[in-house]
């Protein structure tokens, strides 16, 4: 009962010649929520990959649920949002169609029944996205898109989920959206692990950081705090190439 | 309804139907997972089979079957494997496909490529009795493996990765994908013909977005336009004595041209219902709040 859900040992990982992951050790208990920082090309996503079987291990081991990730079958108990792309699929889709094709792995053969199809609901209110059920995907925001994706992750009901960079490019308001329907799955006690390019507004919630450099791990601990200037509460981030006159973007206020 | 009174054209029209229900069916996961012009290229590896089939003098639709499938099947491989110089890799299995046809129709006792000719385009009087039982056999594997399992191959075309972690088949669902339009080209052969397959499997598609925002309502209509095109196109083939395939394929276009143009409206009265469902103090129109002072005190 007590293992691990997610245990990496001594994982290493090539892209074409180029070693991206050098001998990876992670470990995710039940219940934590764990952010996994560094900088572009450090191996975060990466790790994520090798973990769902994207991207093969060429050594070390790979748990979850205490099983080798080879001969792991029960994937209704993970719930993946990954890296949003703006490719959409080729033929229009309604938010509802999307959010159901998560919910396949916990039907029989695909068949729906009442309670999928109120699982989906849920999931949908969950993001606050349950009056946009019927409309196309290619018709919403950035955000929006992102609170769809991790619908079709909550819609199977997991015990852990695993995020790529969900904050990444998400306005404001759904990124408070998406706090809070974390914090709401953290206080049910599912497991959570994501990428982050910043603890940003979910830094509350975060139990521990594992910050990757080089394919290595450098840090495995309490999340690292914010230094010098940023730490400044109200701090605003002022990006010199933003033209002049725009908003300056407030993240202190958020967290 | 003269035309119904002539055994070939009973058989003809029910292979229309077929090819109309079967090929948007299919060709819809081709669209979503951006691979429209697959068809096209199990068209070509089909010729291969046909050629076969006269060589040894076996069915041509079977065996158009056996290598249009083994050829997906191939192609499939080549999708997952040789991920820098698959391309080149498809382009030999299409263009060895197309001359393999030509050079064993050739070798053929007494053939020559005007046996291919129906083939390659279509004809109504070739469909003969053997041909529509086969045709009915594949077309209902086609509609079984479309229908029963399209929340399946939803999930897989629309994104691969988050299907994996479904706990999804995702090679077989590709392979089965892959293998069900191989069969869809075969059924839509005699009628449409292997050169014209293709474009069956994507304009129906095509032209039902223009008016859905739904997958749901794009296969529904894409299906319904699909054998609309195929029994029109196979009726005006018989009166006006022109190639069935080429027929059904301009009346596709057709479809697809007129559609789009009724879009247009269509688009500009969902954008005002839209704006009427908005909630009052959420402007449509940028509303710049005057007198900022300039820069809005920005410093570093």
């Amino acid at each position: 009962m007590d293992e691990p859900v997610i245990a990496m040992r001594g994982v290493t990982a090539e892209l074409g010649a180029r070693p991206v992951l050098r001998g990876i050790d992670l470990t995710v208990r039940r219940g934590e929520v764990v952010a996994l920082l560094g900088a572009n090309g450090s191996g975060k996503s990466t790790a994520i990959r090798a973990i769902i079987g994207r991207v093969p291990a060429s050594d070390g081991t790979i748990e979850l649920f205490g099983t080798p990730r080879r001969g792991f079958r029960d994937w209704a108990r993970v719930g993946y949002v990954p890296q949003r792309t703006t490719a959409a699929g080729g033929v229009p889709a309604t938010v509802s169609e999307i959010v159901s094709s998560g919910r396949l792995s916990r039907t029989r053969f695909g068949l729906f029944r009442r309670a999928d199809r109120e699982a989906v609901r849920r999931a949908l209110e969950l993001v606050g996205m349950a009056d946009r059920a019927g409309d196309p995907v290619n018709a919403l925001s950035g955000g929006q898109h992102q609170r769809v994706l991790i619908a079709r992750a909550l819609v199977a009901e997991p015990e852990l989920l695993i995020m790529d960079e969900p904050m990444a490019g998400v306005d404001l308001a759904s990124q408070e959206v998406l706090a809070s329907t974390l914090r709401e799955q953290v206080a049910r006690g599912t497991t959570v692990l994501l990428v982050l390019h910043e603890l940003g507004p979910l830094e509350p919630l975060i139990d521990r950081a594992v910050v990757l450099r080089d394919g290595c791990v450098l840090h495995d601990g309490p999340p690292p705090k914010a230094v010098g200037q940023h730490a400044l509460p109200g701090h605003d981030h002022v990006h010199p190439h933003a033209p002049a006159g725009t908003e300056p973007i407030r993240t202190g206020l958020l967290s | 309804m003269e035309f119904l009174n002539y055994a070939f054209m009973q058989r003809a029209l029910l292979a229309a139907v077929l090819v109309g229900v079967t090929a948007p069916a299919i060709g819809i996961f081709l669209v979503q997972r951006r691979q429209p012009l697959m068809g096209d290229g199990i068209g070509h590896v089909a010729m291969t089979g046909v050629g076969l089939g006269f060589l040894l003098n076996a069915s041509p639709v079977w065996m158009a079957t056996a290598v249009s499938v083994l050829g997906s099947v191939l192609m499939e491989l080549i999708r997952w494997y040789g991920r820098t110089r698959g391309d080149i890799a498809l382009a030999m299995l299409f263009y060895g496909g197309m001359a393999g046809g030509v050079m064993f129709v050739n070798l053929a006792p007494g053939g020559s490529n005007a046996n291919l000719t129906s083939y390659l385009f279509g004809s109504l009087s070739t469909v003969s009795p053997s041909d529509v039982n086969a045709i009915t056999v594949l077309a209902a594997f086609v509609v079984l493996v479309t229908l029963g399992l399209r929340r399946q191959l939803f999930a897989v075309s629309q994104d691969e990765e988050f299907a994996r972690v479904t706990g999804l088949p995702v090679r077989a669902l590709n392979l089965l994908t892959a293998v069900t339009a191989a069969v869809t080209v075969t059924v839509a052969m005699r009628v449409v013909g292997l050169i014209l397959v293709s474009a069956l499997m994507v304009v129906p598609v095509a032209a039902a977005q223009q008016l859905t925002r739904s997958f749901a309502a794009t296969f529904a209509i894409a299906v319904a336009l699909g054998v609309t095109v195929s029994i029109s196109g196979t009726i005006t083939s018989f009166y006006q004595d022109v190639p069935p395939g080429a027929t059904i394929v301009l009346l596709t276009i057709a479809a697809f041209v007129a559609l789009t143009a009724a879009a247009a409206p269509l688009a500009r009265r969902r954008a005002r219902a839209a704006a009427a469902a908005r909630p009052a103090g959420e402007p449509a129109e940028c509303s710049i709040p005057a007198g900022r002072a300039a820069g809005d005190g920005l410093g570093v």
